[in-house]
């Protein structure tokens, strides 16, 4: 890698690693979680910090990342897109192509096998829109290890299809109904399981947020998609991307797509916040867009609260952006400019499944599409020169029952 | 901002060695010190009742918190209620749900301090919660308007002291005692680096889990922890978490300073009222009183 972006303090492990950059500038990112699991935490820090320098660990990786996940994933043309737009070209990194179907495997392998190396036997996640569930059940299974999701009461209903797939996998769900039984409240409760098995059990974050390391930790597993996505379109274009597209909810395809290219600093880098009925409705879920700076789930970063400090209820159509505060390392790069945060609604991100739908045979999941939605709104604004990268972060099979409803409301009816 | 950003142990150590002489002095002689002093030389437990501010409405809160004292409890944890309480079981979260529910703010917090402390000069009030809401308010405004309003310690559940040291810091400046939370889970090498940040008395949580857990071997897990507390300092020990009757208080009153009783009190208050809540707090006093006697 080049020179670093920027110069930050690397405060004393926390952020650790050499090649940390982001989060630890403006007190972003930290620990603050209750003193049960801070020993704990730190094991995972040091058997992290091991593992990414052990060849074996990374070979282990590399392997079932190219046979069980199935990488590297296609850079695909999208050339009816692109010419719907009369602008920009639009390539779509297809992450929906993985294995289960989105980019959430990519970390949930990572992380379960840490988990397999320190000896836990027991695999705990929280689930939003249900994908990172089934990416964790799912290589729960591979691994032979038990496997409990947190899912909130609201979410099970919208997302039944992976809810049974998780079962079919093996996994437990345990549907959470405190709060509004939704992403944040699932984590408040896998964070409680946690604190009461600590001996046994290993906390998949789904997201590039939590106490540190895991900003970190998932951002390096994730940010195979942004290295493949620079070798490729290199390689076919001979050229870097002009702009990085990705939605952002917690945010960690768009942290995984951005993280290779934070040294280019002539390549846009530009996150997609759910905009839900709109950010002037108070109906979103926009933490940057909408928020401000507090202390949630272990880390400091932008949250939506109110003027007492009581984290508000975020709104999008889709589950999994569902998420009132946001990847500290985002948060680092929102104040310091190296990348921007627009917003998209619930049915702009509609309008751009049916779009994608109709002209390129993909079905994007409802997260992806609010990414997809403003790169073909920044396509039209661009000559052909220019090239724009969207992270296609998942498919949408699992969102037809709400795409249904709100497309094609005779269907649902019927 | 300074509390949040990451402070390297060297700052810790600095910034605490400045305040150290001032501060003592402060702390020496709080309600705190005076009341665990008073405890043994009475050779008792010291009972810490938990409840919500502002649970389930202000009046309610109000009336339980005044009549405390006269129950027997010797020392009262208020919480400060948070939308997302990721440490506590479903008792407290619930009574959190119901303060914020009613209205309950952080300034009607403080307010209900105030109050108190206008009718006894005595018994502490410990105020304990969840970091955001603080900061929210302002780190500084907050320690300053919690001093001013009669408040003698904080419990912070997301608040380690790899990031507390300058709040720590200014709480000290303050007389405002910080109590350092001690897990199961914490080797013993990290004790110093809490018990540095350390005032009033030590909460020891009884086991692994969330507030609120029935537990009844709670006394006997405890084991070599408590001597090793000891050996390291001279704060009073509380024990907390999952205690919930008599009997299981008795047992930790015979090994530990004070007995710390939260979710058993706010689910008797949900569901008996204030009249309940006050019945559970004599029994538990009771019992308390009793236990160092009937082992002797």
């Amino acid at each position: 890698m080049s020179t670093k972006m920027v110069d930050l303090p690397d405060e004393h492990g926390f952020f650790g690693g050499s090649d940390d950059r982001g989060q630890a500038g403006r007190g972003y990112g930290g620990r603050y979680v209750a003193e049960t699991l801070m020993p704990l935490i730190g094991e995972i820090e040091a058997a992290y910090d091991e593992a990414r320098a052990d060849p074996a660990f990374q070979a282990r990786l590399d392997e079932l990342r190219r046979d069980y996940i199935g990488r590297a994933t296609p850079l695909y043309f999208a050339e009816r897109l692109t010419e719907h737009f009369g602008g920009a070209k639009l390539y779509l990194k297809r992450e929906d192509l993985n294995h289960t179907g989105a980019h959430k495997i990519n970390n949930a392998l990572g992380q379960a096998l840490l988990a397999s190396r320190m000896g836990r036997r027991r695999l705990i996640a929280e689930t939003g829109a249900g994908m990172h569930g089934v990416a964790v059940a799912t290589v729960a299974a591979r691994l032979g290890m038990a496997c409990v999701i947190y899912m909130g009461a609201t979410d099970i209903e919208r997302q039944q299809p992976n809810v049974q797939r998780m079962r079919l996998l093996g996994a437990e769900i345990v549907p959470v109904h405190a709060g509004t039984a939704t992403l944040k409240d699932a984590m408040n409760e896998a964070l409680r399981d946690w604190v009461a098995n600590v001996d046994d059990t290993f906390y998949i974050i789904g997201t590039v947020a939590g106490p540190a390391p895991y900003p970190r930790m998932v951002r390096d597993f994730q940010s195979v998609i942004g290295r493949e996505t620079r070798e490729q379109l290199l390689a076919t274009q001979h050229r870097l991307p002009d702009s990085l597209v990705a939605c952002v909810g917690g945010g960690s395809n768009a942290m995984g797509l951005f993280h290779a290219f934070l040294d280019d600093t002539d390549v846009a880098m530009i996150g997609v916040e759910a905009a839900g009925e709109g950010l002037e409705s108070g109906r979103h879920a926009a933490s940057l867009n909408g928020g401000t700076p507090g202390i949630l789930h272990g880390n400091r970063t932008y949250l939506l609260q109110d003027d007492d400090g009581q984290i508000q209820d975020a709104h999008s159509i889709s589950a999994g952006l569902d998420y009132p505060g946001i990847g500290p390392e985002h948060a680092y790069l929102h104040d310091s400019g190296r990348a921007s945060y627009v917003a998209v609604t619930d049915d702009e991100a509609l309008e751009a499944v049916a779009l994608c739908c109709r002209l390129e045979g993909i079905l994007p999941a409802l997260e992806s599409a609010h990414a997809l939605y403003h790169a073909g709104r920044l396509a039209a604004t661009q000559g052909p020169d220019q090239a724009i990268v969207v992270c296609l972060s998942g498919r949408g099979d699992k969102d037809m029952d709400t795409i249904t409803r709100h497309l094609m409301p005779e269907e649902a009816d019927s | 901002m300074s509390a949040s950003s990451l402070n390297t142990d060297a700052l810790d150590t600095d910034v605490l060695d400045m305040n150290t002489s001032n501060t003592q002095a402060l702390i020496a002689d709080s309600r705190l010190t005076r009341r665990f002093a008073a405890l043994r030389t009475e050779n008792r437990a010291a009972l810490v009742t938990y409840v919500m501010a502002g649970d389930p409405d202000p009046k309610t809160s109000r009336d339980l918190l005044e009549r405390l004292p006269a129950a027997g409890a010797d020392i009262i944890e208020l919480g400060m209620p948070f939308s997302d309480p990721m440490a506590d079981g479903v008792a407290i979260q619930r009574a959190g749900q119901r303060a914020l529910a009613g209205g309950q703010t952080l300034a009607r917090t403080l307010e209900r301090v105030r109050d108190f402390r206008r009718r006894d000069d005595d018994t502490p009030i410990v105020l304990m919660g969840y970091l955001n809401p603080i900061q929210r308010f302002g780190e500084d405004r907050f320690l300053q308007a919690a001093a001013e309003a009669g408040a003698d310690g904080l419990i912070l559940v997301d608040l380690p002291p790899e990031h507390g040291a300058a709040l720590t810091a200014r709480a000290r400046d303050l007389g405002l005692a910080r109590i350092p939370l001690v897990a199961p889970t914490t080797p013993p090498e990290r004790l110093p680096k809490l018990l540095a940040q350390g005032d009033g008395f030590v909460y020891r949580i009884a086991f692994n889990g969330v507030t609120g857990t029935r537990r009844t071997d709670i006394a006997a897990s405890l084991g070599e922890s408590l001597i090793e507390l000891k050996r390291r300092s001279t704060l009073p020990v509380a024990v907390g978490f999952g205690v919930r009757d008599g009997d299981t208080a008795a047992a930790v009153a015979r090994v530990a300073d004070a007995v710390v009783v939260g979710s058993a009190l706010v689910e008797r208050l949900a569901e008996t009222g204030v009249e309940g809540a006050l019945a559970l707090t004599r029994e538990l006093a009771e019992s308390i009183h009793g236990a160092r006697k009937s082992e002797s």
